[in-house]
C-alpha cells in the first residue's frame, strides 16, 4: 500500500474513532444538565455554566483526536 | 507525483515539451484547498531567534492589553465611566469567584493578577482571529503566500509556553505552600505499597496536565481556522460568518476554561495531604 494511501486511511480512522467517545460523552453530559434544569429551573444559570465547563473537558479529547489526524498527514 | 508527471511530460518526444511541463506543474501544485501548515511560518531572525507570524500578531495583542490598561488607569474615577465599569465587573467577578474556590482572600488576592491576565490574554488573541488582515496579508516566499499574521493560539510553541507558566506556578505554589518535603511526600510517598502506587499515577497525572493544557487550547484554536478555511471552499456566503460567530464564543470558553483550570489546580495543590 502506498504511504499516501496509508496516511489518508490513518487520517481518516483517527478522526473518525477519536470522536465517537467524546460524542457520547457530551450527549450524556447535556442530557443530565436538561434533566437536572427540569426538576430544579431556577438553578439552570449554574448548572448551564458547570455543563459548558465539562463540555469543554471532553471536547478536548475529541479535539485531541483530531490534532493526531492532522500530523498523520502531514499538514 | 508532481515529479512523476514532469518526467512523463519530458521524455515525450514533441516540440513544445518546455511548455507542457510549465502548465503540468502549475495544474498540479493548485489543485486543493489551501490550509494553513501546522507549524507557524517563519518571517526572519533575529540573532538565531525565529520571528514567526504567531509571534508578530501577539505583540499586537500585546500592544492592544496595554495600550487598554494604559488609558483605562489613566483617568480613574470613583463614579466609573463605561470601561471603567466593564473592567470593574470582570475583576470584581473573578476575585469573588477565586475567593469562593480558594476560601481565603489573601491567597486570591495574590493569584488574581495570573488568572485575570491569562483569561485576557487568551481571549483577546482569540478575539483578532477573525480581523480583516490576519491570514490574508503576506509576502511571498518561493510562489507560496506566507502571512504576516496569523492566529496566536494557533501555534502549540504559545499554548505550550502558557501551560508551562500555569505549570510551574502550580508547582511552586505547592512547594512553598507546604514545604518540599510535604508536597513531595504527597506524590512519593513510602507508607504503604497501594500509596506508593497512587502517588506515581498522580504525578503523571501532574505532567500530562502540560500537554491537555496546551493541546486542548491549540486544538480547538486550530481545528476552528481549518473548519473555516475547508467551509468557505465550498459554501462562500453565509455560512462562514455563522461558524465564525461559534468560533468567537469557543475562543471566549477556552479563555475561561484555561484560567479555570490553573486556578482549580493550585487549589488542589496547596490542601494538605491526609
Amino acid at each position: 500500500m502506498e504511504l499516501e494511501s496509508a496516511k489518508a486511511i490513518g487520517m481518516a480512522l483517527a478522526a473518525g474513532l477519536g470522536v465517537i467517545g467524546p460524542g457520547i460523552g457530551i450527549g450524556l453530559i447535556g442530557a443530565k444538565a436538561m434533566e437536572s434544569i427540569g426538576r430544579n429551573p431556577e438553578a439552570s444559570g449554574k448548572i448551564v455554566s458547570n455543563m459548558i465547563i465539562a463540555i469543554a473537558f471532553a471536547e478536548a479529547l475529541g479535539i485531541l483526536a483530531l490534532v493526531v489526524a492532522f500530523i498523520i498527514k502531514g499538514l | 507525483m508532481t515529479q512523476d508527471i514532469a518526467n512523463n511530460v519530458l521524455e515525450s518526444p514533441t516540440a513544445h515539451s518546455s511548455e507542457v511541463v510549465e502548465h503540468a506543474a502549475v495544474a498540479v501544485h493548485d489543485t486543493g484547498i489551501h490550509i494553513m501548515p501546522l507549524a507557524a511560518e517563519r518571517l526572519g531572525d533575529f540573532h538565531g531567534i525565529p520571528i514567526n507570524n504567531t509571534l508578530i500578531t501577539s505583540w499586537a495583542v500585546m500592544l492592544i492589553l496595554i495600550t487598554l490598561a494604559f488609558f483605562v488607569g489613566r483617568s480613574i474615577k470613583m463614579v466609573p465611566g463605561k470601561v471603567q465599569l466593564i473592567f470593574e465587573t470582570i475583576i470584581d467577578f473573578v476575585y469573588e469567584y477565586m475567593t469562593e474556590t480558594f476560601e481565603d482572600r489573601k491567597l486570591a488576592r495574590i493569584f488574581l493578577p495570573l488568572v485575570l491576565t491569562l483569561f485576557l490574554f487568551i481571549f483577546f488573541a482569540n478575539s483578532l482571529q477573525f480581523t480583516p488582515g490576519i491570514g490574508s496579508i503576506g509576502i511571498w516566499q518561493d510562489d507560496t503566500l506566507v502571512p504576516l499574521f496569523r492566529s496566536v493560539n494557533t501555534d502549540l510553541n504559545v499554548t505550550l509556553a502558557l501551560a508551562l507558566i500555569s505549570f510551574i506556578i502550580i508547582e511552586l505554589t505547592g512547594m512553598f505552600k507546604l514545604g518540599l518535603f510535604a508536597y513531595a511526600g504527597k506524590f512519593i510517598s513510602f507508607k504503604s505499597p497501594l500509596a506508593f502506587i497512587v502517588g506515581i499515577i498522580e504525578l503523571g497525572s501532574e505532567l500530562v496536565r502540560i500537554v491537555s493544557f496546551s493541546f486542548r487550547l491549540f486544538g480547538n484554536i486550530l481545528a476552528g481556522e481549518v473548519l473555516i478555511a475547508v467551509v468557505a471552499y465550498f459554501v462562500p456566503y453565509v455560512l462562514p460568518s455563522t461558524l465564525m460567530g461559534f468560533e468567537l464564543f469557543i475562543g471566549f470558553v477556552q479563555a475561561g476554561i484555561f484560567a479555570l483550570l490553573t486556578l482549580l489546580f493550585i487549589k488542589l495543590a496547596v490542601i494538605e495531604p491526609h
